[in-house]
């Protein structure tokens, strides 16, 4: 007797839960919207102003008074070889770091103190770190307002990225692996290098491309640094002609960086200017983007190759 | 000294002797003053209800408790015939794992290809050159009874194969580095009952090969592949002997509880 009353009764209670989960499905996708459209629409700002601009003469002139002639020749290189800088020194420092504690770290108070330091590490405001920098690499270590004295500071800001990334690739590895190697009788060292890294390297680079597209954007720590803001001249080149071929002479010189030249241009009174300006944006974006998107891609092959 | 089968006297070799062996998890005693034997080139069973530590036991015998801090062992595990007691402190675990194999519960095969999972144990001892690993990674592929299935393939990632071949690639890594003594942890669990049964056919085979210690869920997989049977209990070795006598007639009421299934 009442089951019938029952089951519409529960009809009831069943179709008042849905409404719920309208109700969220509707609010999760304003709130995604919301994010999404602007950056679209900022883009598309970006890209209105911006494109007409771009030219094989914009990435091929160095910055002028006259808009129309100005280019990012100098902040692009700049930005590159800041970022060879960033990446030669904190890939190994954070592997390093990160298969440290990972694996050879006794599990102690130190240990946890610096973990739970390297952790905060990655919340501290970079310009912090251009303080740092300045400090340190400018003064103390006499680099000089360079290349290398920016591509290091940017360096300790995206470490604590890279030592994460890497001990979660790291840890991510099934235990029965790494017992696998050791019970075959490799050593600590030999498990590492044979299997730990190979099979966390997908990880591992992610958070490197990541980290980069971080250190790409930033303008504070390198403002702080002291890079300038107009630089009509390229960085000695890295190769020559006569012996020993390789010259390291253009970590040391003066540079600018992409942010910087845009926030240079921003600065200026006329309009033409703006334009440059959106053009040197897109260009950061799209490289950032690019960079997003191979590590999004290295991951899926990750997925695909390697599935525990 | 004993009378074999044929009635002729047989000499008992043992290729290990577990002398008063305490083992702790911190404070935590997980094996208590075990005394066993392990005979040369037979196959040992331990059998017990979950937690009754087997496979702590069995780790014992690879040192792989010593991965992770807070673990002490007490008393000694006498490998022959050198007479060397493998807990000690002076004794290298990974001098320890290079004698003593090990095939897991799961199998964990590295992410690599086929020939360089059963080639890796060979690499980590220095060998080098492409002949010497060939026919060794041959010859554990055979004693695997894999090499058929997978001859034409041996640079394939190892992922791709079967579970139950997986497991047989695991007892390929394990037996290349020809091993004294062969451990395996529940190494079925994972398996469907034709892979199982492949599995142990396949033990039963290297019986005459190596000194093996298995430890298993499945007591009437102990009873088919093992000459030697120990039953635990809560850490404790309860009774120990010849398969045959601990399942036809266990001198333990505990032990034929657990046998009869009445517990456990």
């Amino acid at each position: 007797m009442g089951s019938i009353n029952n089951l519409e009764e529960i009809r009831k209670i069943i179709d008042q839960h849905r409404k719920w989960d309208l109700a969220f499905t509707v609010a999760g996708v304003l709130a995604l919207m919301i994010a999404v459209v602007t950056f679209i629409v900022l883009f598309a700002h970006m890209l209105i102003d911006g494109a007409p601009r771009l030219s094989w003469d914009f990435f091929t002139s160095f910055p002028s008074r006259r808009p129309e002639m100005a280019g990012i020749l100098s902040a692009w290189v700049g930005t590159t070889l800041v970022m060879i800088v960033t990446a030669a020194s904190a890939v190994p420092l954070g592997i390093g770091a990160g298969v440290y504690l990972e694996e050879y770290a006794s599990k102690n108070l130190l240990t946890e103190i610096i973990e739970i330091n390297v952790t905060n590490l990655a919340g501290v405001p970079s310009i912090i770190y251009g303080l740092l920098a300045l400090g340190l690499f400018v003064y103390q270590l006499g680099f000089g307002q360079s290349i290398l004295a920016a591509g290091l500071a940017l360096a300790l800001l995206i470490l604590p990225v890279v030592i994460v990334a890497t001990r979660e690739a790291i840890r991510a590895i099934p235990v029965a692996i790494r017992e696998g190697a050791y019970a075959l009788g490799a050593t600590k060292w030999q498990t590492v290098i044979d299997h730990l890294l190979p099979y966390s390297s997908a990880g591992i680079l992610t958070g490197i491309i990541i980290g980069l597209a971080r250190a790409i954007g930033e303008t504070a720590p390198v403002i702080t640094i002291g890079a300038l803001t107009f630089i009509a001249f390229l960085p000695p080149a890295p190769i020559k002609n006569e012996f020993p071929f390789l010259s390291f002479e253009w970590l040391t010189a003066p540079f600018t960086v992409m942010p910087i030249q845009m926030f240079n241009w921003v600065s200026r009174p006329e309009e033409a200017f703006q334009f440059n300006a959106a053009a040197a944006g897109l260009v950061l974006v799209v490289m950032t983007l690019a960079m997003n998107g191979l590590a999004i891609y290295l991951r899926y092959r990750m997925r695909k190759t390697i599935k525990w | 000294m004993q009378i074999g089968q044929e009635g002729k006297i047989e000499a008992i070799t043992y290729k290990s002797e577990v002398k008063n062996l305490n083992f702790y998890y911190g404070a935590f005693n997980a094996l208590k003053s075990i005394n066993m034997v392990l005979h040369d080139k037979k196959i040992t069973a331990l059998i017990g209800p979950s937690g009754c530590g087997k496979s702590t036991f069995l780790r014992c015998f690879n040192r792989m408790h010593d991965l992770y801090p807070g673990n002490r062992y007490d008393g000694e595990i006498i490998l022959y015939p050198d007479d060397v007691n493998i807990l000690a402190q002076n004794v290298d675990p990974i001098e320890v794992r290079m004698r003593i194999s090990m095939v897991f519960q799961k199998p964990n095969p590295f992410p690599k290809s086929i020939y360089e999972n059963v080639a890796y144990g060979l690499r980590v001892r220095g060998i080098k050159q492409r002949a010497i690993l060939d026919e060794r990674v041959e010859l554990a592929l055979r004693n695997a009874a894999l090499w058929d299935e997978v001859k034409d393939r041996q640079h394939d990632l190892a992922f791709n194969l079967s579970g139950g071949q997986q497991q047989r690639l695991c007892i390929a890594r394990a037996l290349a580095t020809e091993p004294e003594i062969l451990l395996f942890d529940e190494p079925t669990s994972a398996l469907d009952p034709i892979a199982t049964a492949s599995i142990e056919e396949l033990i039963t085979d290297l019986k005459n090969k190596v000194t093996i210690l298995i430890v298993t869920h499945n007591m009437q997989q102990a009873a088919r592949v093992s000459d030697y049977t120990a039953y635990m209990y809560l850490g404790e070795l309860i009774e120990f002997g010849v398969t045959d006598t601990i399942f036809i007639k266990p001198k333990n009421k505990q032990t034929e509880d657990y046998i009869t299934g009445r517990f456990g």
